[in-house]
């Protein structure tokens, strides 16, 4: 404990700002229903409410309240978000992993398979596989997961290889220690720190992901409380000098600044990763 | 010379293959869906006959190969086939919009190219001062932000507030071009800011790099001034790693258009294609992936043989 407390002293201004922005948000999405003043899908009122008592931040367009539809969102988007990247790891790491330590025709197959994967822009991709699969937040998590998980596995192989030639690897190989005891307590522990701060990027990169399709209304679906579908539903209310549909951009971007600024300062900790820094 | 053209051809060998590909993936992605394409899109409650009109509409009753080719051979001659959704030709759709989508990406690149290699130089050359520091920060956020946040933030303070620009860009009929341009300039400039952070920290890496050199420094030594060092030492040499940026950014652009074209309303190719996903439009959607995949691959196999031609190494082989 003491020790995290040095750390975090330790930590500059931007780190500081974004470990507090993301508990922040973390405290938001675990208690929403004690914070949010009324239930995510009532209706609550008229359309466009401006700001005031009762709704802080007036009402959507659907006369939901703003506030606690924003408190939601916190919830459904960013679990959206930490799920996807979850799988994506999961996906990524292990078929990374199991390239780097087998080598051969495994490597092989698999690094050509996402060489393609990756000649196309993922949000194409993701577009052409929506349309056959239809835009349902199970078939969303898997689709998205599974095109940033190419992401990571090059990464993940990238990182395991060069551990997987070192001595101590060859030393549990010769003491006959099967495959998964190598990559679990050999190449796994030594190659976490890339791996940690890509996770972070790769969820800030799911999460604008997630945020742009529902945006174009082929994210999470209605009456689901989410950011990127409240900008599209209030976006009329710019044109009249309104910022309220700005709230939820505003909550993705800052979220997503957070993690940039933690995952920059663990690169810096764990020692030039970065090197355009 | 030999050499460079091989490596060239090889280059160009590896993108048609590519290409190829994945028109593969484009065309076969169809056959993901778990049972039959036809009743996925009609719903449970259409009858036997429309299903079996509707296969014979979309040639499902051919084998997938066979249809491939047909595909293929279409997309050669110009016909992208027909849309589900309104029956009319794919490529009387997609011919104004992708001009649009490929003007707004151009205006978006001729405004971010310049505009970020000036920042970038002189964020190396004024590398530690406030400067510098504040463009960092500066280039970290923009990253982070979604392009929609942008977008609107643009709208706000440049349509309404300030009423100089147009918050919808109705680019459609002929138009004058400076009028075209001054009605999607916002959508250009929203593009802007999403590309300028990548590209300018690149420049400032790629500089910073060779100021190191003991090359550089000789010159320094020789006392040559500072603004001559930087145009004739260190920027002929930054060269090939800049312009790779800048043209895998192109790429960026021409993809992250979608976003913002839904945004402001252009009609390009981007919207389209959002349109016709909600519809589940497939052969639309088929054609515009193919289309939006094929410059992404062509810009990036651009990137890969000017990188390679700005290679003073390999332009000179011993």
């Amino acid at each position: 404990m003491a020790e995290v407390l040095k750390l975090l002293r330790s930590a500059p201004w931007s780190a500081r700002f974004g470990l507090v922005v993301i508990l922040f948000y973390v405290v938001v999405a675990v208690f929403a229903p004690v914070i949010a003043p009324f239930s995510e899908t009532e209706i609550v009122g008229a359309e466009f409410e401006p700001w005031g008592e009762p709704y802080l931040l007036g009402t959507d367009n659907l006369g939901r309240d703003m506030l606690t539809r924003l408190v939601y969102g916190a919830r459904n988007t960013c679990v959206f978000a930490f799920i996807t990247s979850c799988l994506a790891f999961l996906f990524g790491c292990f078929f990374g992993l199991m390239a780097a330590s087998l080598g051969g025709w495994v490597d092989q197959a698999l690094s050509r398979f996402v060489d393609v994967m990756m000649a196309l822009p993922s949000l194409i991709f993701a577009l052409l596989l929506l349309t056959i699969l239809g835009t349902s937040v199970p078939i969303l998590i898997v689709v998205i997961a599974f095109l940033d998980s190419s992401r990571v596995y090059r990464l993940a192989r990238a990182v395991a290889m060069n551990i997987a030639v070192l001595d101590f690897v060859e030393v549990a190989r010769l003491r006959g220690e099967g495959l998964g005891w190598i990559i679990g307590r050999e190449i796994l522990p030594n190659s976490m720190p890339p791996l940690v701060a890509e996770f972070g990027l790769r969820f800030c990169f799911v999460f604008l992901f997630i945020s742009a399709l529902s945006f174009l209304g082929l994210g999470i679906q209605p009456p689901t409380a989410d950011w990127g579908s409240m900008v599209r539903d209030n976006a009329t209310l710019i044109t009249y000098g309104d910022i309220t549909p700005l709230l939820p951009a505003g909550a993705i971007a800052l979220l997503t600044v957070g993690v940039n600024f933690v995952v920059d300062w663990f690169l810096h900790k764990t020692a030039g990763l970065r090197d355009d820094q | 010379m030999d050499k460079i053209l091989k490596m060239i051809a090889q280059r160009l060998a590896l993108g048609v293959l590519t290409l190829i590909v994945v028109s593969l993936i484009i065309f076969l992605a169809v056959q993901l869906l778990p049972g039959d394409l036809a009743q996925a899109i009609l719903g449970q409650s259409a009858t036997p006959e429309t299903v079996a009109a509707f296969r014979r509409e979309l040639k499902l009753d051919l084998p997938a190969h066979v249809r491939y080719f047909d595909w293929l051979f279409g997309i050669f001659q110009g016909d992208l086939g027909r849309s589900l959704a309104n029956q009319r030709e794919i490529s009387e759709l997609i011919g104004g919009r992708l001009l649009n989508t490929l003007f707004l990406a151009g205006l978006a690149a001729a405004i971010s190219v310049p505009l970020s290699l000036v920042l970038g130089i002189l964020a190396a050359l004024y590398r530690n001062t406030w400067y510098d520091r504040a463009v960092n920060v500066f280039t970290l956020s923009s990253i982070s932000f979604p392009e929609f946040f942008v977008a609107y933030i643009l709208i706000l303070i440049l349509a309404v507030n300030m009423g100089v620009f147009p918050s919808i860009s109705n680019v459609s009929g002929h138009l004058e071009f400076w009028d075209r341009v001054y009605r999607s300039i916002l959508p250009a400039l929203t593009l802007t800011l999403v590309v300028v952070a990548h590209m300018m920290r690149m420049t400032r890496a790629a500089i910073i790099n060779l100021l190191a050199s003991p090359y550089i420094e000789m010159a320094n030594l020789k006392g040559i001034k500072r603004s001559r060092i930087i145009t004739h030492h260190a920027l002929p040499n930054a060269l090939s790693p800049i312009i790779n940026v800048i043209v895998l950014n192109l790429a960026f652009l021409v993809v992250g258009v979608v976003v913002v074209e839904v945004v402001f309303v252009y009609p390009g190719l981007g919207q389209l294609m959002v349109d016709s996903v909600s519809k589940r439009d497939i052969p639309v959607v088929q054609a515009c992936s193919l289309i939006f995949a094929a410059t992404y691959i062509l810009l990036n196999l651009t990137a890969d043989i000017l990188s390679i031609l700005s290679n003073p190494r390999l332009l000179h082989p011993r």
